[in-house]
């Protein structure tokens, strides 16, 4: 398949802004959203609504089947072994505070230690703050060079006797780099320390086979592989399921309820507190088998790695431009190019290409550690997804360079 | 609809450009104004009854937003401001398709404003 006919299945990406044709280059941030998604999300709250795992009639044993059959396919996705490891949550932000709260319950002391990779966003740094402050346990970070590459080398140095926990993203929303966490795992594995993966942009980018991978903690959002908004997965280990306590009590998350005392459900349930929010959920099914075919498709693939490739070498050999994570082989790089320009600021750039209809991230992208890291108050990101064409590519690099010299 | 955008935003690099120097000693916390995605810096002096306000953005489209306003408020009295409605804003068409998060750049600027005059009044 073309971009252009993968394309088609996404309105969004037919309209205007300012009178100019759209070139959505906020994909880290969200993807857009394809017809047949917007259609299982209408589909199942029009015909299919009903609270599910709870009554016995029609419509609830259908909107329980959808909701499960979601489920499988995540599973079947990410090979967890089992439905039971897969846990419904409003996204990867959800899932990360589901672990770091009940984790932290069952495993962090005071004077414990819990590693946070420098370049991870808020998400995967703030729960485990919170945590800590109130377990009197420590963050430390797990530093990245100036290339943008973790320092995996001194991972062992790290850990201590007092460690817990390594929180690591699979590849950073700015820095663009696949992270070797195999050998983050294994090294932490090997010190008997548990691994938590934030697959925000993992998932969309990498194969993931949360199996092959070994990790205790697999994160991720729905609403950027082109699900519902609200939408998200936590895969974890039926060894730590089983451990950890709920992250938050009520709805079909009980066994039996008595002023005595409480018993929880089996497996997922027991982590998925109230009414889920069941009717975007089922459009993890649409999404996943379009990110499956995306995927797969050959031509789409090799679209995607001649505009991710034509961008990073333009970036880079652009004197004025400051691009952040570099890599030598390009298959350890996603398509998300955050950069500065020497004498512009990011804002600025991002309201004039904003009229010349391209839509990218300004700011510190969630990742303010990582800005003073690299002592900038923000950055320009620009994100591709398999629907983005070199003509929009070539459109971009073009209006930069109209912003760089209006402000230059 | 673009290339009215366009000149909007060369003007504004222009003013942006020609405001006058703000001393670094007087890039503080407490004149930072909170809410926008740049540094915005603004001061505000009293002479004879009226205000005089200076300021400074790292960004230069802020920057030429802040200094029209700032154009507009100098020289009034913390009376004029303060009872001002700040229409001109979005008769100059500064505020219409402006996102929450640069609208409230400049809500933020200019409350600011608003109350640096109410404290004057």
């Amino acid at each position: 398949m073309k971009p252009e006919e993968l394309r088609i299945q996404f309105p969004a990406l037919t309209r205007s802004v300012y009178g100019k044709k759209l070139v959505y280059l906020d994909n880290a941030a969200t993807s857009q959203r394809p017809l047949k998604v917007v259609e299982a999300l209408s589909d199942a709250s029009l015909y299919h609504n009903a609270n599910i795992h709870r009554a016995v009639h029609c419509l609830a044993s259908e909107a329980t089947d959808l909701y499960e059959q979601a489920r499988e396919s995540v599973r079947a996705y990410i090979n967890a072994p089992l439905k039971e490891n897969v846990i419904f949550t409003s996204g990867a932000t959800a899932a990360i505070n589901l672990v770091a709260y009940s984790f932290a319950e069952a495993f962090i002391g005071e004077g414990d230690e819990v590693i946070v990779g420098e370049s991870e966003h808020h998400s995967n740094l703030v729960p485990w703050q919170i945590v800590c402050a109130r377990k009197g346990a420590k963050v430390i970070p797990l530093p990245v060079d100036e290339y943008g590459r973790l320092v995996v080398e001194i991972l062992d140095s790290l850990i201590t006797g007092r460690t817990r926990i390594v929180c690591v993203s699979h590849c950073s929303n700015v820095l663009g780099l696949v992270n070797p966490i195999e050998k983050i795992i294994e090294t932490a594995h090997a010190r008997g320390v548990k691994v938590l993966v934030d697959g925000a942009q993992g998932i969309v980018h990498c194969d993931v086979d949360v199996q092959k991978i070994g990790c205790d903690f697999y994160a991720f959002s729905g609403h950027k592989i082109y699900a519902a908004t609200g939408t998200g997965v936590l895969y974890a280990t039926k060894e730590m399921l089983d451990i950890l306590p709920p992250f938050m009590g009520g709805g079909e998350m009980i066994g039996t309820v008595s002023w005595e005392g409480t018993t929880y459900a089996d497996l997922p349930y027991k982590f998925e507190a109230g009414t889920p929010n069941f009717n975007a959920a089922v459009t993890l099914k649409p999404a996943i088998g379009l990110l499956e075919s995306i995927r797969k498709d050959e031509e789409l693939t090799q679209s995607s790695e001649l505009v991710k490739t034509f961008v990073y070498q333009r970036l880079i050999s652009n004197s004025k431009i400051h691009l952040y994570g570099t890599a030598d082989n390009l298959s350890q790089k996603i398509p998300v190019f955050s950069f500065t320009v020497d004498g512009a600021h990011h804002e600025d750039l991002a309201l004039i290409l904003d009229k010349m209809g391209i839509a990218l991230r300004s700011g510190h992208m969630c990742a303010e550690p990582l800005m003073h890291r690299y002592g900038v108050t923000g950055m320009l990101r620009a994100s591709f997804a398999p629907y983005n064409t070199m003509e929009e590519a070539e459109y971009f690099l073009a209006c930069l360079d109209k912003a760089i010299n209006m402000l230059v | 609809m673009y290339d009215e955008w366009l000149d909007k935003y060369e003007y504004l690099i222009e003013l942006g450009k020609n405001l006058g120097d703000f001393p670094e000693e007087k890039k503080t916390e407490d004149r930072l104004i909170k809410g926008c995605q740049s540094r915005v810096w603004l001061d505000c002096e009293v002479k004879d009854g009226r205000l005089f306000f200076t300021a400074d953005s790292d960004a230069i489209i802020t920057k030429g937003i802040i200094s029209l306003l700032i154009g507009v408020y100098s020289g009034r009295t913390p009376e004029e401001i303060a009872s001002d409605d700040f229409s001109f804003v979005e008769q100059i068409g500064l505020k219409e398709n402006l996102s929450p998060t640069r609208a409230n750049g400049l809500v933020s600027m200019i409350s600011t404003i608003k109350q640096l005059a109410q404290r004057n009044v």
